[in-house]
């Protein structure tokens, strides 16, 4: 009696918890859709629903067609592909090594797919699916050497996190020295090496980035019951059933495959790795998989600060300055509210 | 009793260890003019000897001679800036009590950059000595600012709460700098090349507008040698034994920001100079500031020359900044202090 009844606390609980999670997705679907329908329709000018939905569908309206279609549009998709790449993938890092702080772009990913880019783009004037391949390959080799150099009796989260760091300033001083020898210096274009930036992409730009998202993206989510009992710690994952050694490659390989993709088309934007899967979190509480959520407040973060970047501040900035300047207080503010509670970072 | 009538770190010392230091400073002085003598001498363009004694004795009348004319204030800059940021670093290590305590990594040359950007930009700031000023206050600001987050809290400035306040302060301050530099194009090219951190523009005339900070600099910092041995008995012991603990701190402190603020606003931010000086020095003399400091001063110069040799030589026909040169030795070298410090003390 008394086990059936328990039985249904624990079904009623779990139907809770995804009905929350659910409405959560829903919500913030929602939110990623308004900023889409948003970012189409404002600009310099304003353009009515109506018409933005004829050049959709492929009409030829004059005037929305060039802004909408050719400026807007592949902005706004471009936005949406790179924040829930950096949103997923970031978070699947945070979750697998447990620490908010051991985010691709704090440890260096982010920064050597980025590095890979700028090389190929501005020395060896290479473009599309070539250079997405080159930064992934990058980013993998980024995150093998900083998980290597430290391994010393098991990884430590605060050793692997310094030793990012390191490695991420030496990176950080390659991109400057390459930019440095660029043969047109174009400070908007090399904002984008550092801090990323949607200006001026094209929508076959966004294609490398979409597969990207799919195929990594499908695996991490195949993935997201191992993730989740990874949260645990590594042995009761073990005594759970994962296999914690083949989880970590396939994370590690499919979160720095997104990233990099759309690091070789965007640039790394600064902090919406970082920032994306704590926001969900808050979000959400401890109910159910983050991968989804994060990825679509990735999403919400690219567009918004694309936006605000564009509109609201008095000159026209790239996205990443308008994320790293969100991002850095909240980071300081994590170290803050950690120190204050007597954790250990 | 003998702790009563020696002050903290004057435990006296054998003859031979006295004269094993003087004549490793001597040695590291030698090294250091070798060095200098290297920096007139190898450059891009190579320059044949005779043109390097006419060019020493003042002559300026083949291009050569000109070459290594200009190469003789850019040694002087390199040496006084290395020694700046050495000494910087190495009161940063015994202040924070912290082995990874560095001007690059705790973000106070991004907070004199932006200080000194935004003075330009709005402040209409012209007078290259405002520029020192400024650039001195937003280090300053920046560094108070990194280690009060870096400290809350238990366990008070862990190595990795103070790298990462000063990683999350740089990012930010970064992101402000370009922000204000961004709508503003007549700025933005001097800024690029001084943000990436070089020597090479130094003149006689821009030594002598930052030598007065760098000169107070030196000596605040070397007079506060006897306070940081103090210092490094920990807090309690410190003010037991008699020594005015904020007073010691504050002091070395304003040294170490003044030198590292001058040397930013002199060729921008130049990462990790401050971070390997002092752990090579320990390396050779041990903890004792009195003689660490000189030390420190001394290779922090070589270590700058050294780099902006082969800045010269590794990218011929063109040459790599200075700053590039040491965040390359530098990083792996961040690295292996991770490496070798137990996970317990990061």
């Amino acid at each position: 009696m008394t086990t059936i009844s328990f039985a249904y606390t624990v079904a009623a609980g779990r139907l809770a918890r995804v009905r929350q999670w659910r409405r959560v997705v829903v919500a913030l679907m929602l939110l990623v859709l308004a900023g889409f329908a948003l970012t189409l329709m404002l600009g310099q000018s304003f353009t009515p629903p109506d018409e933005v939905l004829r050049v959709l569908a492929g009409k030829d309206v004059p005037g929305a067609s060039f802004t909408v279609g050719q400026l807007r549009l592949p902005r706004a998709v471009m936005a949406v592909l790179v924040g829930m790449c950096f949103g997923m993938g970031g978070v699947a890092f945070q979750i697998m090594l447990r620490n908010p702080l051991a985010s691709p772009d704090i440890i260096g990913v982010s920064s050597g797919a980025s590095a890979a880019a700028v090389f190929c783009v501005v020395v060896l004037s290479m473009d599309g699916a070539a250079v997405a391949g080159i930064s992934v390959v990058a980013g993998l080799a980024v995150a093998l050497i900083v998980y290597g150099l430290s391994f010393r009796n098991g990884v430590a989260g605060t050793r692997l996190i310094l030793v990012g760091i390191g490695v991420a300033a030496m990176i950080d001083s390659f991109i400057a020295f390459v930019l440095s020898r660029a043969p047109s210096w174009d400070l908007q274009e090399a904002l984008r090496w550092i801090t990323g930036s949607v200006n001026g992409v094209k929508l076959d730009q966004a294609l490398p980035v979409l597969v990207a998202l799919a195929v990594f993206g499908g695996l991490l989510l195949s993935r997201t019951r191992d993730l989740e009992a990874l949260r645990m710690g590594d042995d009761t994952a073990a005594a759970l059933g994962v296999r914690v050694g083949t989880t970590r490659i396939v994370v590690m390989l499919a979160s720095v495959g997104m990233i990099a993709v759309a690091t070789a088309a965007t640039g790394p934007v600064m902090f919406v790795a970082f920032l994306s899967g704590p926001i969900a979190a808050r979000i959400l509480g401890p109910k159910g998989s983050l991968l989804i959520p994060s990825a679509l407040v990735g999403a919400v973060l690219v567009l918004g600060g694309d936006y605000i970047g564009q509109f609201v501040l008095p000159h026209r900035y790239p996205v990443g300055v308008v994320t790293g300047a969100l991002g850095a207080p909240y980071l300081l503010y994590l170290i803050i509210r950690v120190n204050r509670a007597g954790g250990s970072l | 009793m003998s702790t009563a009538t020696n002050p903290v770190g004057t435990r006296p010392t054998s003859g031979r260890v006295q004269l094993f230091r003087t004549g490793g400073l001597a040695l590291l002085g030698v090294t250091l003019l070798g060095l200098c003598f290297l920096s007139v001498a190898v450059g891009t363009r190579s320059v044949a000897w005779s043109d390097i004694w006419a060019a020493l004795s003042g002559q300026t009348e083949t291009i050569a001679q000109a070459a290594v004319a200009v190469r003789i204030p850019r040694t002087i800059f390199a040496a006084l800036v290395g020694a700046a940021l050495g000494l910087s670093g190495t009161i940063m290590q015994g202040v924070t009590r912290n082995p990874l305590a560095d001007p690059g990594i705790l973000g106070v040359n991004t907070g004199a950059a932006l200080a000194v950007v935004i003075g330009l930009a709005w402040f209409g700031m012209t007078m290259a000595h405002t520029f020192v000023w400024t650039a001195i206050l937003g280090a300053g600001v920046t560094a108070v600012f990194v280690y009060t987050i870096g400290s809350l809290g238990r366990g008070g400035a862990t190595p990795l709460k103070l790298a990462l306040a000063g990683a999350a302060t740089s990012v930010a301050f970064s992101c402000f700098t370009i922000a204000v530099i961004l709508p503003r194009n007549d700025i933005a090219g001097g800024f690029r090349s001084w943000q990436i951190g070089g020597v090479g523009g130094a003149t006689f005339d821009g030594i002598r507008l930052v030598l007065p900070f760098l000169l107070a600099g030196f000596v605040i910092s070397l007079l506060s040698a006897r306070k940081l041995n103090s210092l490094a008995l920990g807090d309690d012991l410190a003010a037991g034994l008699g020594e005015n603990v904020a007073l010691a701190r504050g002091m070395a402190a304003l040294g170490a920001i003044l030198l590292c603020g001058a040397a930013t606003a002199a060729c921008g931010p130049i990462g990790f100079v401050g971070l390997m000086v002092p752990h090579l020095c320990r390396l050779l003399v041990g903890v004792d500031h009195r003689w660490l400091l000189p030390y420190a001063a001394f290779s922090g110069a070589g270590l700058l020359i050294l780099a902006d040799v082969v800045g010269r030589i590794i990218a011929r026909p063109s040459e790599l900044a200075v700053g590039i040169v040491t965040a390359f030795i530098g990083a792996p070298f961040f690295i292996w202090i991770v490496r070798r410090q137990r996970v317990r003390e990061l």
